[in-house]
């Protein structure tokens, strides 16, 4: 079988849209990730200047370099700085209801971003992705998508900056002839080299691609964005949605566009370990925004791989196995605090704090961001989502 | 107290749907309801009260010889294989208001019964009219599926057909083609009151159950109505106002809440008159994101009543 752009060969790690699964079950090796990608790794630097010119701390997720790859960020930099701005493009595919933390971490990223630069952002819920590719129904994927909605609206973007649009509802005008003219620019040999599709795919997967690349141009939203031809589109994302996005940069000079930016995410482990899968079946697999604090307290306590010793004797000499411990991991993602996190993880790997802090400390950090989470989405009605999902002009979004 | 069968048929009439009634002794079953009614050329169904382990009901109503596998329907449903039993008789009286062996769609009217999830067969629709109790054993009562479906609507419920017989394949990459019609219910942190379950037709809309009104101020700045029903008649639906008051007093809670844990006969001896610089640094520390937070809940909302109201608005012309 021919080797395929994006695709590695059988037995190295598999990273897609679709799939991603390490090398022989071992952890996923970023580098070589970014190398094959032919991304750009986000340095210090770069956090450096966010806090510049937005005058405020990083983000969490930029400090702890959660966010660590990028494609022309420096560009949006550059423009912002001479005073262009730009919009911020995410989504999500709403494939079930039940969301867990790694669901949020783009969300939570994004909402950083548009109250830092001060900038517009679309989200886009790829309903129709999901009817054709986890075989829903058109009505059960258009619910999911409005119940996903609602999540994503809890944490916390400002309604007169946004735009929420499912596939199903917006497809259509502009945006599809958008998808038209990015259509006529990809060969079906080279969509199959990218996504891997085969003689058996049906049709609608093949032709699938287009609506995820069309949200980055701005000529897509006319109620948004008339007018703004020249607007530069930010994305945020985890890296395995990448393949789209190159395919969209491919195609945006060819059709006179900017090609969009990239700003991308690791992957959130399983409370299992990096090399565990977390899947749907597995509530235990993952911290939902749906637990009790019991819940949360019995995931992590039961069910988080960490890298303590065996005896409290053999930890207290060896210390911890930083690596693979989950619970720092965990903390790495959502403790602000970053001396705390120094602190925490110098004694634990110095085998002077126990596992059981460490899960303790999580479980404290864990349970207030899910409540926090639960909060805000009983806030969150059905008119909300009418009023997000709206196609209006948003008068205020650049202020 | 459980509507009745001459409040049924009365509702009928009103709806104008086309229904003929038989009397007859108290029939338990299907095969009693047959010796009565079975030659008056309409087809029987079997009607089946059913519970989940999360306590959840459903009722499947079917052509008599519909074959209903309830392992097959409990994994369609997503509930794995055995999620499905027969609901207790306690229950038949407690949700659907009627007596033992009357289980029927129409029992769905009562408000007890309002987060029963309704299951019809599809077999239903190729006949041209099914009996079916009206709430009481000693009657039989046959109307034709648009009947059926026109009282459903006008209960705010929208009628799904399902193809009871089907067995499809149900895996990692095959989700519950049924999921859809489980009630949805959620799960909540301790120190909050249960959410009243939501109801979920077929066509997707939920009814938000989701909106709790605790005494906790959950919502800062929201005043939110329990389980608003969208019914198909066209009501309005109550939209929760963005009140500035209880928003105020949810961010004074958390500011005095901090004030009195960083206020303390240490913290004094510590910082002596620059104590309050001190706690003023905190503040914006600690609470800057939780209030930002908190007021873009109340813009949201704010947003949206505005909204609301720009969207319904008649201009009126002389």
């Amino acid at each position: 079988m021919e080797k395929k752009e994006g695709y590695l060969q059988e037995e190295e790690q598999v990273v897609n849209p679709w799939e991603v699964s390490a090398k022989d079950g071992g952890k996923i090796d970023y580098d070589k990730l970014i190398d094959k990608f032919g991304c750009q790794r986000l340095d210090q630097s770069f956090v450096d200047r966010v806090q510049r010119l937005t005058s405020r701390p990083p983000h969490v997720f930029l400090r702890r370099g959660v966010f660590f790859a990028h494609r022309d960020l420096n560009e949006i930099l550059d423009a912002y700085e001479r005073g262009d701005k730009f919009y911020l493009y995410t989504g999500r595919g709403p494939s079930s209801e039940a969301l867990h933390l790694g669901h949020l971490i783009p969300f939570m990223f994004t909402k950083y971003l548009q109250d830092a630069f001060k900038v517009p952002l679309v989200i886009q819920l790829t309903d129709d992705e999901k009817c054709m590719w986890k075989n829903l129904s058109v009505e059960e994927s258009q619910r999911l998508a409005r119940e996903n909605a609602k999540d994503i609206i809890a944490c916390g973007f400002d309604i007169s900056k946004t735009f929420i649009f499912s596939d199903f509802d917006y497809v259509g005008g502009a945006f599809y002839k958008n998808m038209v003219k990015v259509a006529k620019c990809v060969t079906y040999n080279k969509v199959v080299g990218i996504f891997g599709f085969t003689g058996e795919d049906h049709i609608g997967k093949v032709s699938f691609p287009p609506v995820q690349a069309v949200p980055s141009f701005p000529s897509s939203f006319p109620h948004l964005f008339s007018g703004k031809d020249d607007l530069r589109c930010l994305i945020p994302c985890a890296i395995d949605q990448d393949p789209y996005f190159r395919m969209t940069r491919d195609v945006a000079p060819r059709i006179g566009y900017h090609k969009p930016a990239l700003i991308e995410s690791l992957f959130f482990p399983a409370l299992q370990g990096e090399t565990g899968k977390m899947s749907a079946s597995d509530p235990n697999s993952a911290i939902y925004v749906t637990d009790s604090a019991k819940d949360i307290k019995n995931k992590v306590n039961k069910h988080a791989f960490t890298g303590g010793q065996e005896s409290i004797e053999k930890h207290r000499q060896y210390g911890a196995n930083l690596e693979v411990d989950i619970p720092i991991k965990y903390l790495n993602f959502f403790l602000e605090d970053d001396a705390e996190l120094e602190h925490i993880k110098k004694e634990y790997g110095a085998g002077r704090m126990l596992t059981g802090e460490v899960k303790k400390r999580l479980i404290e950090v864990l349970t207030e961001l899910v409540e926090r989470h639960r909060r805000a989405r009983a806030a969150v009605t059905d008119e909300m989502v009418d009023a997000f999902m709206a196609v209006r002009p948003l008068p205020n979004m650049f202020d | 107290m459980g509507y009745s069968k001459d409040q049924l048929l009365a509702r009928l009439k009103e709806l104008q749907i086309d229904f003929s009634q038989y009397e007859h002794p108290v029939v338990l079953n299907v095969e009693a309801q047959a010796k009565y009614v079975g030659n008056m050329g309409g087809a029987l169904s079997k009607n089946l009260f059913l519970k989940d382990k999360k306590h959840r009901y459903y009722i499947v109503s079917a052509l008599a010889d519909t074959k209903v596998d309830m392992k097959v329907l409990s994994q369609r449903l997503g509930l794995g294989k055995g999620g499905l039993r027969m609901a207790p008789e306690e229950a038949l009286g407690e949700i659907l208001q009627v007596p033992l062996g009357c289980v029927t769609p129409f029992a769905v009217v009562n408000e007890s019964a309002s987060h029963v999830s309704l299951l019809l067969d599809k077999g239903l629709k190729t006949q041209e009219c099914c009996f079916f109790h009206p709430l009481s054993n000693d009657m039989s009562i046959s109307v034709n599926v648009q009947g059926l479906d026109k009282f459903l609507k006008s209960i705010g419920r929208d009628p799904s057909y399902i193809d009871l017989e089907a067995n499809p394949l149900v895996g990692k990459d095959q989700p519950p083609d049924l999921a859809v019609l489980v009630p949805s219910g959620s799960t909540v942190l301790p120190d909050f009151p249960e959410k009243a379950p939501s109801l979920q037709d077929s066509t997707g809309n939920v009814s938000a159950g989701n909106n709790s009104a605790s005494a906790k101020a959950v919502k800062p700045s929201v005043n939110v109505q329990n389980v608003k029903k969208k019914s198909v008649d066209g009501q309005r639906p109550s939209i929760p106002s963005a009140d500035a008051g209880k928003f105020v007093e949810e961010l004074l809670d958390r500011a005095s809440a901090l004030l009195l844990s960083e206020i303390s006969e240490d913290s004094i001896k510590q910082h002596g008159g620059l104590l309050g610089a001190e706690v003023a640094n905190n503040f914006r520390k600690c609470l800057t994101e939780d209030l930002k937070n908190l007021a873009t809940i109340f813009k949201n909302t704010a947003y949206t009543e505005g909204f609301y109201a720009g969207t319904h608005y008649q201009t009126k012309r002389p």
